[in-house]
């Protein structure tokens, strides 16, 4: 890319002159050696129009055509978003929305009907979307200890400061403690397909592989792990749920695998998120084992959700997504556009050095030269 | 290395200074005496000066009460005897290295940030910034002393001792000072004569004297005391001077062992204060650096402060400061609202501190010193002859050495060779010249016996010395001549081989062994030392006839007024025949002493020397007084040539026209004569044939005055100064004259002379600096050591600033070497005061060149890129923390983990800028000693400038918007993987900071011009490093850690593909315009600089036959530069005409061609031969 040459210039072959003294004179002379003479051998490359323009052309042929692969995946990609928090009136959710208190031990649940008009094939994505919503606070994003979601003992029950103000509760430490903890999304979503010819087909959402598998199998672990017939129940004795939970850490899910400090919906929220808008992961639409029909086909269909997380509070949104990935995720035009713009800002400029180099490049050398 | 301390009497009765401290006692056979130090400030009356006393200090030989008649003696506390000779020490480190570091700007600020982190609860820990503030802390051994010391051979003094007796009879001790002033030759020291008898233990302990010295002070050469010693309860007051004095860290020598007095100890000896006294000066890089930093810290506590203020904004709304998921705990909200603001705004503070490199104080310091090695390794700067190689006394000015505006040049010994030879004699106007027969009149016999005597050589014998040494005997090579000065060995030798050889002083006899082989003997009796203001020494004598003479030598000027007989015409008129041919020549007169005379004399000398308050002013006044009413003998020169002028030093001329190319303006300060010293000039090319001289001297300011000299020289220059500036700018002018000045000291210091009450007067320091700066070079002749000094000072102080640079080699040299930005010492025949003065110190004068032109040149490329770098590496890495605090509500979250925060600085990014700076050469070394005029390139601070500075801080503030940005719009409500999964926050702060590595890496790289495997290695492996760190740091759960945020974050990333490409992408985009602006810059308006590279590269490419490269450049047309012209550059260097005019104002003599020439000259020597070019770069080495 660059023009170069090697300079390789060797030590000159000096000759020690033994003067008068010679012992004194031979321990003050210096080395001669290329690195003690700053005479190493190098590359002296010179970044000029004339060698970068070609860095620049192949820059461009190489961004563009990746941007554009890139665009058209991103726009391949089937995304849909159901924004139910429920602030207009007509929301099916304004109720719930507007009810919403922490102690109501009745569930307020709410459908929302939409229309897909695409089918979906392959695995679908099922996401929940918060906005407004700062899990990257500072002081939320520290408050967790890391070494209780790890199963230790001694954490659990002394869970660390940096838990505060969620760390105890009625003298009995919280388990999982801490804000992000306290704070997990429990909206409960369900899917129906309504069929064409009217009845409502629940949708089967899988809630294994939604969190990262090192997460779940070495950073989580539930205390006690590894002992034989552990109870989770009697190992979380002592400790007291998050003051929003409604059910305590063990019950999170009937499955064993998937409970306690490793019940992946759990996992998933304790990432925090980098933006306040953000979205994560909830539920994974396997594609049918016969491959022939479309994951979710064009049609209706049902979100119900039991409305239990309240935003509006904080001027907060919850949305529901589906969407389909690719080899390169979800959705993100940006990319392929950026791809685009890069590649061709190079290629123009590339043409401009080539302008630059033929008009003006040469001027100083050859004019030197043919002095 | 031990000192033996025992008291002689009960078990050991000492009492050290310090009571706390015990006493070590090794062996009971070396034996010492009693010990115990008091002084004090008491008034003493029956001694002779009345002086006033408060400076002095009195000891008590033995700790005997002093004897009746004196006062009572206040104790005073002597300091303990424990030199640290280390900066710190355990104890004092942390106060002591605040001291330190709060003198800079930058370092008062970092402990501010340390102590917050400390206190606050801050969004990150104490260590990231604690971490790089450790140093290495080492202290010397605690020696201890007494008062009566006893040395052995070849052990170092503890302290500052006053010599009472030695093994030899004489009373004489020989000592090297070489670890003090690295003076290997071996120094004869005097014991009190008195006490020179008291050579065993009980004798010394009888003896019952008191010390009375002055206080402490660093000068190495100086010592005030006197001794006084109770013979019978009667005091006898003896002079004590610098030659009664060993120093501590000198070694005795030659001698089986001595008594000594202590005097000064610990921290008040000579060393010691010497280690402190020498003012530290800063380079004008170290000035940018510290601008810059302020404009830092005001961005920094801007961003702070608007931070904190859109925090308080934002949280207005109780559910955004405290919505349900994210409560504070009791004791934060009970918190008053004003702490909460000021610990938020120190938390963002601390946050964004990173943007003030702490690292980069540390990399610059080690980029100093070891790059300082390099100076000292250059091969090309070791001289043969004198086995010698470059020095660096201090580091901190490396970069200094490329910005060199002015050159203050000694003459003798560094423009000149100051191997001195005796030439001739003349004596009342008869020449001699050696090895001719003599007529024998009564003149020439007292003349020659008067160079004879009237000398301070010393004779040694045995041992091989460094230093001067001359064979007295043939084939007998033991017997050398000593002397501080050549001249005198010179001199000596050359009455030699008149016949009159000087044998030795014994018993303060000097013997002399006539051309009739008989041997003379005189009697010493006073030597009247040489100094540089008075300009001549003497000595009496008294012949074996009992006839008292006083010898005089010395310059004419200060001879011819004190003669009142004698051929002074004949005499006068050699001695400016040979000044013409710039020879040295020194006058010898004498006068014969009375008896009565002679005591008048003693008296007053010895009054003099007894005095503690004003010795020298006292002693010079004595001086004056007996060296007076001489009878003219003749005049001999001494020179470096036999037959022509004065033998220039090898390749100074060269040197001299390379520094002027350079753009230095370079001028000759000596003491000589102004016929002398201009003939030196035009021999060394200071002078050109075509220069046309001003003088500025008591000769035409006798027949004018100085009001209308000046006025007329300032007319002279700038009518020539307006007619330049048209001829610059149409480019026609060929070799415009310029300029030389010639000023003698007494003019100058006319011309220094505050303003009078008359107005008329004026102000002619601003007339005389005019008129020097538009000379290209100007001699100062007939200059006293201090007004060296104060030249140098007066260019310093004028209004551009410029960087000085002073040489020398001599001891009259060291004040301007000391007042200069950088003082270079050159390695001469006169002793090593201006080397151990010096920050440099050189072998030669042609050193100089080398020094300036390629280590000055590369030392301030590289220093100033590390700066510009680091500023902007910073910005890079904080900026993105800063917009993300627009994103997650000003809370101080930090976007990195605290591992990245820690080591982005430490290790990540570190070496490459450090190897870039101790190894990067942007043009050959050679090339830049073939063409000086690069080195205008560089000046006035040239890349340190704000618009470069802003170009870069601009640069890193695009940079952070591309990776910050980037990576938001990437991760904006999408997921990266095919497995659907999200990534949380510190993913995206590891992707902002991995682009962030990159980013800043390959900048560096881009920059590189010179790629050894050194930098291959380094930049790639720190790349390497980062990338295994990261998967280090996340692969695992580290169990000393409280949070685990980091656990397989960089895997993640790394097996997401929409990553990869976002990392690449942004890398390119962040990499793009600094590329674009290189090339394009590098294509309309080079500089002199590119255009070489250019060239170079071009001529190699011809070479190796890689001619695509060449033909592709060939190609072009030869348009006019125009386009360049008439576009608004920013960088007023690259400009064509701007440049131009700037070049004009700064070097006001610049030719045209200035900045065509070399080049031209460079491609016509590379294309002509590629042998001469090769051969240019090796012949030099």
């Amino acid at each position: 890319m660059m023009a170069s040459s090697y300079n390789a210039k060797d030590e000159d072959g000096h000759i020690t002159v033994t003067g008068p003294g010679g012992g004194t004179l031979r321990s003050k002379k210096p080395e001669n050696t290329a690195f003690k003479q700053q005479r190493l051998p190098a590359w002296q490359p010179i970044l000029t129009a004339g060698t970068v323009l070609p860095a620049f052309f192949i820059i461009g042929l190489i961004f563009i055509p990746i941007g554009i692969g890139l665009y058209v995946t991103s726009n391949n990609i089937k995304e849909f978003e159901v924004d139910y928090t429920g602030v207009d009136m007509s929301s099916p959710c304004f109720n719930c929305s507007q009810n919403f208190s922490w102690n109501s031990t009745t569930p307020c649940t709410c459908t929302i009907p939409f229309f897909l008009e695409q089918p979906y094939e392959s695995n679908v994505f099922m996401y929940y979307g918060l906005s407004n919503f700062y899990q990257n606070h500072r002081r939320y994003v520290k408050s967790r200890d890391d070494s209780q979601l790890n199963g230790d003992m001694t954490s659990l029950k002394e869970p660390s400061k940096e838990c505060e103000p969620y760390a105890y509760h009625d003298n009995k430490p919280i388990a999982p403690c801490g804000a992000i903890a306290n704070s997990m999304f429990n909206d409960t979503l369900e899917l129906f397909y309504n069929d064409p010819n009217g009845t409502k087909v629940q949708i089967p959402l899988t809630n294994i592989g939604i969190a990262w598998w090192t997460d779940k199998h070495v950073k989580f672990k539930n205390p006690g792990a590894g002992e034989a017939n552990q109870n989770l129940t009697a190992v979380f004795q002592g400790t007291t749920k998050p003051l929003n939970w409604r059910r305590p850490v063990y019950e999170l899910d009937a499955a064993a695998n998937n409970n306690g400090f490793i019940n992946e919906d759990f996992i998933v929220w304790m990432r925090t998120a980098a933006l306040p808008t953000f979205r994560k992961l909830y539920r994974i639409i396997k594609s049918p084992s016969n491959g022939m029909m479309p994951t979710m086909p064009r049609g209706n269909y049902t979100l119900e959700v039991v409305y239990n997380y309240p935003v509006r509070s904080f001027e907060g949104r919850k949305r529901m997504i589906l969407s389909t990935i690719s080899w390169m995720g979800g959705k993100n035009p940006f990319l392929g556009i950026a791809y685009i713009t890069v590649g061709s800002v190079c290629f123009f400029l590339g043409v401009v050095l080539l302008i630059i180099h033929h008009k003006c490049g040469n001027r100083n050398n050859s004019a030197d030269i043919s002095n | 290395m031990l000192f033996y301390l025992i008291t002689r009497r009960q078990a050991f009765h000492v009492k050290s200074p310090n009571p706390d401290e015990s006493l070590s006692v090794i062996d009971t056979r070396d034996v010492i005496v009693g010990l115990r130090g008091r002084s004090g400030g008491e008034r003493r009356k029956e001694c002779v000066g009345e002086e006033n006393w408060v400076d002095s200090r009195t000891i008590y030989i033995g700790h005997k009460e002093p004897p009746p008649g004196t006062e009572a003696f206040i104790q005073q506390r002597f300091p303990d005897n424990r030199i640290v000779s280390s900066k710190y020490t355990f104890w004092n480190f942390i106060p002591k290295n605040m001291f330190e570091q709060f003198r800079r700007v930058a370092n008062f600020y970092f402990l501010i940030i340390f102590l917050v982190q400390l206190i606050i609860d801050t969004p990150t820990s104490p260590i990231t910034s604690g971490l790089p503030l450790f140093f290495v802390i080492t202290v010397t051994a605690i020696k201890q002393v007494g008062d009566v010391v006893f040395v052995k051979e070849n052990e170092t003094f503890p302290c500052d001792l006053i010599l009472l007796s030695t093994s030899r009879d004489e009373g004489v001790c020989y000592v090297t000072t070489a670890s003090l002033d690295g003076e290997s030759s071996h120094k004869t020291y005097f014991a009190v004569q008195d006490t020179k008898a008291y050579n065993t233990e009980q004798e010394v302990d009888s003896i019952h004297a008191t010390i009375e010295c002055e206080q402490p002070q660093p000068d190495l050469y100086k010592f005030v005391g006197r001794i006084n010693i109770y013979m019978d309860n009667e005091p006898v007051a003896r002079p004590l001077g610098s030659e009664n004095l060993l120093l501590r860290g000198a070694t005795l020598k030659n001698t089986e062992y001595i008594y000594a007095v202590a005097i000064y100890t610990g921290m008040e000896t000579k060393m010691a204060l010497n280690y402190q006294s020498k003012t530290q000066k800063r380079s004008a890089v170290e000035k940018s650096m510290n601008a810059y930093l302020v404009v830092y810290l005001f961005i920094l506590i801007s961003k702070a402060f608007v931070n904190t203020v859109l925090k308080y904004v934002w949280q207005a709304d109780p559910n955004r400061d405290e919505p349900w998921y994210n409560d504070r705990t009791e004791s934060e909200r009970q918190r008053h609202i004003v702490i909460r603001a000021f610990t938020d705004f120190l938390a963002f503070m601390v946050l964004f501190n990173y943007i003030i490199p702490v690292s980069m104080y540390v990399t610059v310091e080690m980029q100093k010193f070891l790059g300082s090695y390099f100076i000292m390794w250059d091969d090309e700067m070791f001289d043969e002859e004198l086995g010698e190689r470059a020095v660096v006394n201090t580091s901190d000015l490396n970069e200094e050495l490329g910005q060199v505006e002015y050159v203050f040049t000694d003459k003798t010994g560094t423009l000149t060779e100051n191997n001195m030879e005796f030439i001739e004699c003349c004596v009342d106007g008869h020449v001699y010249v050696p090895h001719v027969i003599l007529n024998g009149q009564e003149h020439e016999e007292l003349f020659f016996r008067a160079l004879c005597l009237c000398h301070t050589v010393q004779v040694k014998e045995e041992e091989t010395v460094d230093g001067i040494k001359q064979g007295i005997h043939q084939g007998k090579s033991t017997s050398f001549y000593i002397s501080s000065s050549p001249d005198e060995v010179a001199l000596v030798e050359g009455m030699k081989r008149l016949g009159f050889t000087y044998l030795r002083l014994k018993d303060s006899h000097m013997e002399i062994l006539n051309r009739e082989d008989e041997i003379e003997r005189f009697e010493l009796l006073e030597v009247l030392t040489f100094d540089s203001v008075r300009r001549r020494m003497s000595v009496i004598v008294r012949s074996s006839s009992g006839q008292l003479y006083l010898f005089c030598k010395g310059a004419d000027s200060s001879i011819f007024p004190r003669v009142i007989s004698g051929k002074v015409e004949q005499v006068k008129a050699r001695v400016e025949h040979n000044a013409v041919e710039g020879l040295r020549t020194l006058c010898v007169a004498y006068r014969l002493l009375s008896p009565e005379q002679y005591q008048e004399v003693c008296h007053l000398l010895s009054g003099a020397k007894l005095a503690l308050q004003d010795r020298d002013k006292r002693l010079a006044e004595a001086y004056d007084i007996i060296e007076k009413d001489l009878i003219l003998l003749g005049a001999y020169r001494c020179g470096g040539q036999v037959g022509g002028g004065t033998r220039l030093q090898e390749k100074a001329a060269d040197t001299i026209e390379s520094l002027h190319k350079a753009g230095m303006k370079v001028w000759v300060l000596t003491g000589d004569k102004m016929e002398t010293a201009a003939a030196t000039c035009y021999a060394s090319k200071l002078f050109h044939r075509n220069t046309q001289i001003l003088e500025l001297t008591t000769k035409r300011t006798e027949e004018q005055s100085l009001h209308d000299v000046l006025f007329d020289l300032s007319r002279t220059v700038l009518r020539q100064h307006g007619g330049m500036t048209r001829d610059t700018f149409s480019g026609l002018s060929g070799d415009c004259t310029d300029y030389g000045l010639i000023i003698d000291g007494a003019t100058l210091s006319a011309v220094m002379r505050p303003p009078q009450e008359d107005s008329n007067s004026g102000n002619y320091k601003e007339i005389f600096l005019e008129i020097c700066r538009n000379c290209s070079a100007v001699l100062c002749c007939r200059m006293a050591p201090l007004q060296k000094a104060q030249i140098v000072k007066l260019i310093k102080a004028s209004k551009e600033h410029p960087i000085t640079l002073a040489i020398g080699d001599g001891a009259n040299d060291v004040s301007m070497i000391l007042e200069a930005h950088v003082g270079v010492g050159i390695m001469g025949k006169e002793g090593r005061q201006a080397v151990r003065n010096s920050d440099y110190a050189i072998p030669k004068f042609k050193h100089l060149k080398k020094m300036l032109l390629v280590h000055g040149h590369y030392y301030y490329i590289r220093i100033s890129e590390l700066v510009q770098y680091f500023f902007y590496k910073n910005v890079c890495f904080i900026f993105p923390q800063f917009l993300y605090q627009f994103f997650c509500g000003f809370s101080q979250q930090p976007l990195y983990d605290t591992a990245y925060l820690t080591l982005y600085n430490i290790s990540f990014t570190s070496l490459p800028i450090l190897l870039y700076s101790l190894i990067e050469q942007h043009i050959n070394m050679d090339i830049l000693k073939k063409d000086p005029s690069l080195y205008r390139d560089i000046a006035k601070n040239s890349l340190l400038r704000w618009p470069i500075f802003i170009y870069w801080t601009i640069l890193g503030v695009y940079d952070a918007i591309v990776m910050f940005f980037g990576a938001y719009f990437l991760f904006d409500n999408t997921t990266f993987t095919s497995n659907g999964q999200m990534f949380g926050n510190w993913t995206f702060g590891t992707l902002v900071f991995t682009v962030l590595v990159f980013t800043v890496t390959f900048k560096l790289a881009l920059d590189t011009h010179y790629w050894t495997w050194i930098n291959h290695f380094v930049i790639w492996g720190s790349l390497i490093f980062f990338v295994v760190f990261s998967l280090l740091w996340g692969g695992i759960i580290w169990p000393f850690l409280n949070y685990q945020r980091m656990y397989y974050v960089f895997m993640q990333m790394l097996s997401s593909g929409p990553a990869w490409l976002s990392i690449i992408l942004l890398i390119t985009a962040g990499l793009l315009p600094d590329v674009l602006k290189k090339v394009i810059w590098r294509a309309l308006w080079p500089t002199t600089t590119e255009r070489i590279q250019n060239a170079d590269k071009l001529y190699k490419g011809h070479l190796s036959e890689f001619t695509p490269l060449a033909s592709l450049q060939s190609k072009a047309g030869s348009q006019r530069r125009g386009s360049g012209g008439q576009r608004n550059v920013p960088n007023p260097r690259r400009s064509e005409p701007f440049s131009k005019k700037t070049m004009f104002t700064r070097w006001q003599r610049t030719p045209d061609y200035c900045t065509f020439t070399p080049l031209l000259r460079f491609a016509d020597g590379a294309r002509n031969s590629r042998q001469g070019y090769a051969h240019g770069g090796q012949t030099s080495v």
